[in-house]
């Protein structure tokens, strides 16, 4: 019989295997498990940015019905830091500036938010009503919340052993090159930017729960973590000493991470320390106000740049100058972002000879901030295609034709740009095009006169950007600071019956891998994709693994899936041979069936999986029984995802609100596994760009309260928001990772908001507008086309 | 302790609260139901919607004691006995409409309503004037758009099918 069955493997929009669980209430979210005997913790928060501590009284908490425990730094003396996990170098050679950050406040408080006390008590209620007992008393000091008060004279001091709140001064590039490059400039474009400070807020706020058992001494964490792992071991290690083998780290369905999850935050250790302490299970589930304060932000940089141009329009050099906000604590990733993920970045897709950028990092009395959905690369991308579109401006160049100008060309690849990448794969022009067709430019002319009638500014924005993901080689990284190895780790386990689980030691959390990953398993080993099930996120389950992040997933994970499978197909065919009284070497296998080649001796892949189990008729002298392999893979570059975005905004004159009307994004993500989980990444990732460009502002007052601090103040993006998003991709393959895949995790993020606001100056040229800082909110946008009306009407 | 008697899902139960305890903690932390989720402490987020006496209600905005007497659907209640989806739950499916899952038991008990409520079906724009109350992160809300549209056609009646999701 010839069962037809749907094609399943790469290349097919295979519907998701989580879905069920999640459309029928029973996804499995930390907050949802509840361990016999639980307690709560609430933590007791700082009102200030920046206090010394003169005593604090708990006798009063304590008393309190239900009130387990009350914790303060005090009673945590033997506890370490929270570490960072990237040491960057200052330009003279000497190591950044790394202050100790407790696990609750000693002695001051450095961030509206920062933890000072816990409460452990039956219900959270009772411990919440227990922590507004709990009496401080501050003595509280100036604050500086932003870059520019940050390294004004005179300014407070975060850490009173980092002098000028200077973290790091740090330098990439050859500088005698980029001026020499600048001394033969026809133009030189200068131009200044900020970066708008996010607040990453997944939908499912963060929670922990501790859980300890006296008996064995094992203490178990379950947590909204992207990378269960690597907080076991930034955890276990530097912060509460626990061995790997004593400490379990699970990181169940996590509703949403976008970066804030990758971190190791003061509240996992809070819980598993409390749970040693009380003996019982300790949960902590944050508010979302408690987000706001608490989860590290995103971006944060304001920038300085010069271009210099020939009289061609070709790029020579480019000069940047960046501060980057770091907030009171170096979070885990937090240096790495505004430098090796930021500066590296700084060539994008053009041919610029030389590159030249300085990045200051400075503590403030703000949340701490790191790691975004994109994270230094959108930073990279926004200042490089806004420069790009103010030079073509300045030297009255097509926005299109400089680009193209300049673009690293197709046949350049393997590319050395000048600041360390070395680009495999990429063809700009063909994404371009591809776009520019797609989203009717050459139309667009028409479209803007049609809305001039009507009363609409409409405007056309581009932005074409390459970013690198996959992260990372583990000797590179190493070699510029990381504390960690970045490889993968995947089990390709085998059944007796043929089944297969895949066990994985990234993470998903949205990104659809129980299907994806489950896609490569069935397209090499023609098992159905009914009989694949892919098992993340529990470091007693799977070998090890360094998460999900940097869109590493697939590209880094997955390829250590398919070594993992080349070690089982190489035993299966040992087996197969075996059985079939044929040499290993003539044996071929192609999705479940073992062939000797030119011939109709087969065995099927569940005869063979039996026969490893079974071991009756085996080569048992010289092959182990079992089929189950796992496969440390380590990447040998980045890999480098690029592609086009264009925009096209309308702007009401009378009240300045922008409405994107359309969205077209051609992204070379590589091959692509699952074209429906590749486009909807794709649109999740733009749309979040679009919040940035347009909506999300993260602001704090001058004495370092954070105002927009919940859904009513933050402009998170809604459905009305936001257009329709048209997406399509253009494959260059990566040459360097077997399955050729990039990652589509975070490039729409990347390319969208300079697309956004190229539209909006576009929109409001007839104005004047050189640049517009995001968020372009009605608000600003109305004040410059009003502080312009009785000029114009003089005209 | 005061209690509380009402019907979730087709079960009816009494359980005693405090005054305070909302809606949402009684479903979550008494009666174990998580499917109903927690995502802000401002009514914003949508996460936490299910139908009360066949309305949509943010079950974090309203008093465990105010539903007293009250016929309670949650995501949990939606499929058949016999596990047969919803035409909402299985749009969502069909195109996409949820990635990481943590605002989709909201999202799909305010499409429910929102459909329920408009007979004539909705336009793009309709549907995405509907969803002012519900937050995503993860999707955009393209494809959720796109579900809700689709499965409108269903509950409906004007199509005995969903239309498949374009390749």
């Amino acid at each position: 019989m010839n069962v037809v069955t749907p094609f399943e493997g790469i290349g097919a929009s295979v519907k998701r295997k989580e879905d069920l669980r999640f459309l029928s209430g029973r996804g499995q979210y930390t907050d949802d498990i509840n361990r016999p005997g639980q307690t709560y913790a609430a933590i007791l928060r700082s009102p200030h940015a920046h206090a010394r501590i003169a005593s604090i009284d708990t006798v009063a908490a304590a008393a309190m019905p239900g009130v387990v425990a009350v914790f303060t730094g005090a009673d945590m003396p033997d506890l370490g830091g929270i570490p960072c996990g990237w040491q960057i170098h200052n330009k003279d050679g000497s190591p950044m500036a790394e202050p100790m950050h407790p696990v609750l406040a000693v002695g001051k408080v450095r961030f509206v938010g920062d933890a000072v006390a816990a409460v452990i008590a039956e219900t959270r209620a009772q411990a919440k009503d227990a922590a507004e007992a709990i009496a401080v008393e501050y003595e509280v000091l100036p604050a500086v919340a932003t870059l520019e008060a940050a390294l004004a004279p005179g300014a407070a001091q975060v850490h009173d052993d980092v002098a000028g709140n200077v973290c790091y001064d740090w330098h990439i590039g050859d500088k005698a090159i980029n001026e020499a490059g600048f001394a033969k400039a026809a133009k030189v474009v200068e131009f200044e930017l900020v970066n708008n400070r996010l607040v990453p807020n997944a939908m499912e706020p963060r929670a922990a729960i501790g859980d300890y058992d006296p008996t064995t001494e094992d203490y178990t964490l379950y947590t909204t973590s992207q990378n269960p792992h690597v907080i076991r071991l930034l955890m276990g290690a530097f912060v509460l000493h626990l061995p790997e083998h004593k400490l379990r780290v699970v990181a169940p369905d996590v509703g949403g991470g976008f970066g804030s999850k990758i971190f190791h935050y003061a509240e996992e250790a809070i819980v598993t320390w409390a749970a040693g302490r009380v003996k019982r299970p300790v949960k902590w589930t944050a508010e979302r106000t408690e987000s706001f304060i608490t989860d590290a932000h995103g971006r944060d940089h304001v920038t300085k740049a010069r271009l210099a141009l020939d009289a061609n329009g070709k790029f020579l050099a480019l000069h940047v100058q960046t501060l980057a906000n770091m907030g009171a604590y170096l979070s885990t990733f937090a240096t790495s972002v505004p430098t090796y993920l930021y500066a590296t970045l700084l060539a994008g897709v053009y041919a610029t000879p030389s590159v030249y950028a300085e990045v200051k990092a400075v503590f403030t009395n703000t949340v701490p901030v790191d790691a975004y959905r994109g994270a230094g690369r959108p930073e990279a991308t926004f200042l490089l295609e806004r420069l790009v579109d103010v030079a073509a401006a300045e030297t009255g160049m097509d926005r299109v034709e400089i680009r193209r100008r300049n673009f690293i060309p197709a046949d350049a690849f393997p590319y050395q740009t000048p600041v360390a990448l070395q680009y495999d794969s990429g063809d700009y022009q063909a994404t371009l095009n591809q776009a520019l067709e797609a989203a009717g430019w050459a139309g667009f002319e028409a479209r803007r006169a049609e809305a001039k009638a009507r009363g609409r500014l409409r405007g056309i924005g581009i932005s074409t950007y390459v970013e690198a993901c996959g992260i990372a080689p583990s000797a590179v990284v190493g070699s510029l600071g990381a504390r960690a190895g970045l490889y993968e780790v995947g089990t390709i386990r085998v059944h007796p019956t043929g089944s297969v689980t895949v066990l994985t030691g990234t993470h998903s959390h949205g990104q659809g891998h129980e299907t994806t990953f489950a896609q490569l398993v069935t397209d090499r080993l023609g098992v159905p994709l009914a009989q694949v099930d892919v098992v993340h996120g529990d470091t007693a389950k799977i070998p090890f693994g360094m998460g999900t992040y940097g869109s590493r997933s697939l590209a880094v994970g997955g390829s250590a899936m398919v070594k993992a499978m080349d070690k089982i197909v190489a035993k299966a065919k040992r087996i197969a041979a075996h059985l079939m009284e044929a040499s290993v070497e003539d044996v071929e296998f192609d999705r479940g069936t073992f062939r000797v080649a030119g011939t109709d001796k087969t065995k099927s892949w569940a005869e063979i999986a039996l026969t490893a189990y079974v071991p009756h008729n085996y080569p048992i002298e010289e092959l182990e029984p079992g089929l189950d392999e796992t496969a440390f893979y380590d990447p040998k570059n980045f890999t480098y995802p690029g592609g086009c975005h264009i925009c096209e905004v309308e702007i009401e004159p009378e009240t300045g609100i922008t409405t994107v009307v359309n969205f077209t994004a051609v992204d070379d993500v590589g091959r692509v596994i699952n074209p429906m989980i590749v486009e909807g990444q794709v649109q999740g990732g733009v749309c979040q760009g679009i919040g940035q460009a347009l909506l999300e502002s993260c602001v704090y007052d001058s004495e370092g309260q954070l105002v927009s601090a919940s859904f009513m103040d933050y402009q998170m993006p809604r459905a009305n928001d936001l257009p329709m998003v048209s997406v399509a991709t253009h494959t260059t393959l990566c040459t360097h990772n077997p399955l050729g895949v990039k990652g589509c995790g975070e490039v729409g993020a990347i390319g969208s908001p300079p697309a956004v606001i190229n539209a909006v100056v576009d929109a409001l040229k007839e104005y004047g507008v050189r640049h517009i800082e995001m968020p372009a909110t009605a608000a600003k946008i109305w004040g410059i086309i009003n502080a312009s009306r009785p000029a114009m009407a003089a005209e | 302790m005061p209690q509380v008697t009402l019907t979730v899902n087709g079960k009816t139960s009494t359980v005693d609260v405090e005054g305070r305890t909302l809606l949402v903690e009684l479903l979550r932390e008494k009666l174990r139901l998580t499917g109903t989720h927690v995502g802000c402490d401002t009514s914003q987020c949508g996460a936490c919607v299910v139908h009360v006496d066949g309305e949509s209600v943010k079950a974090c905005t309203i008093l465990a004691l105010q539903a007293n007497g009250s016929q309670v659907t949650t995501i949990e209640g939606l499929a058949k006995p016999d596990g047969t989806l919803h035409p909402m739950q299985e749009a969502f499916r069909e195109y996409h409409a949820l990635q990481c899952g943590f605002c989709t038991p909201g999202m799909v008990m305010s499409a429910i309503d929102l459909v329920e409520k408009h007979p004539d079906g909705m336009s793009e724009k309709e549907i995405r004037e509907g969803l002012e109350g519900n937050l995503c992160r993860c999707t955009g809300y393209h494809n959720i758009v796109k579900a809700i549209a689709a499965a409108q056609e269903v509950m409906h009646g004007r199509a005995q099918a969903l239309a498949p999701a374009a390749e």
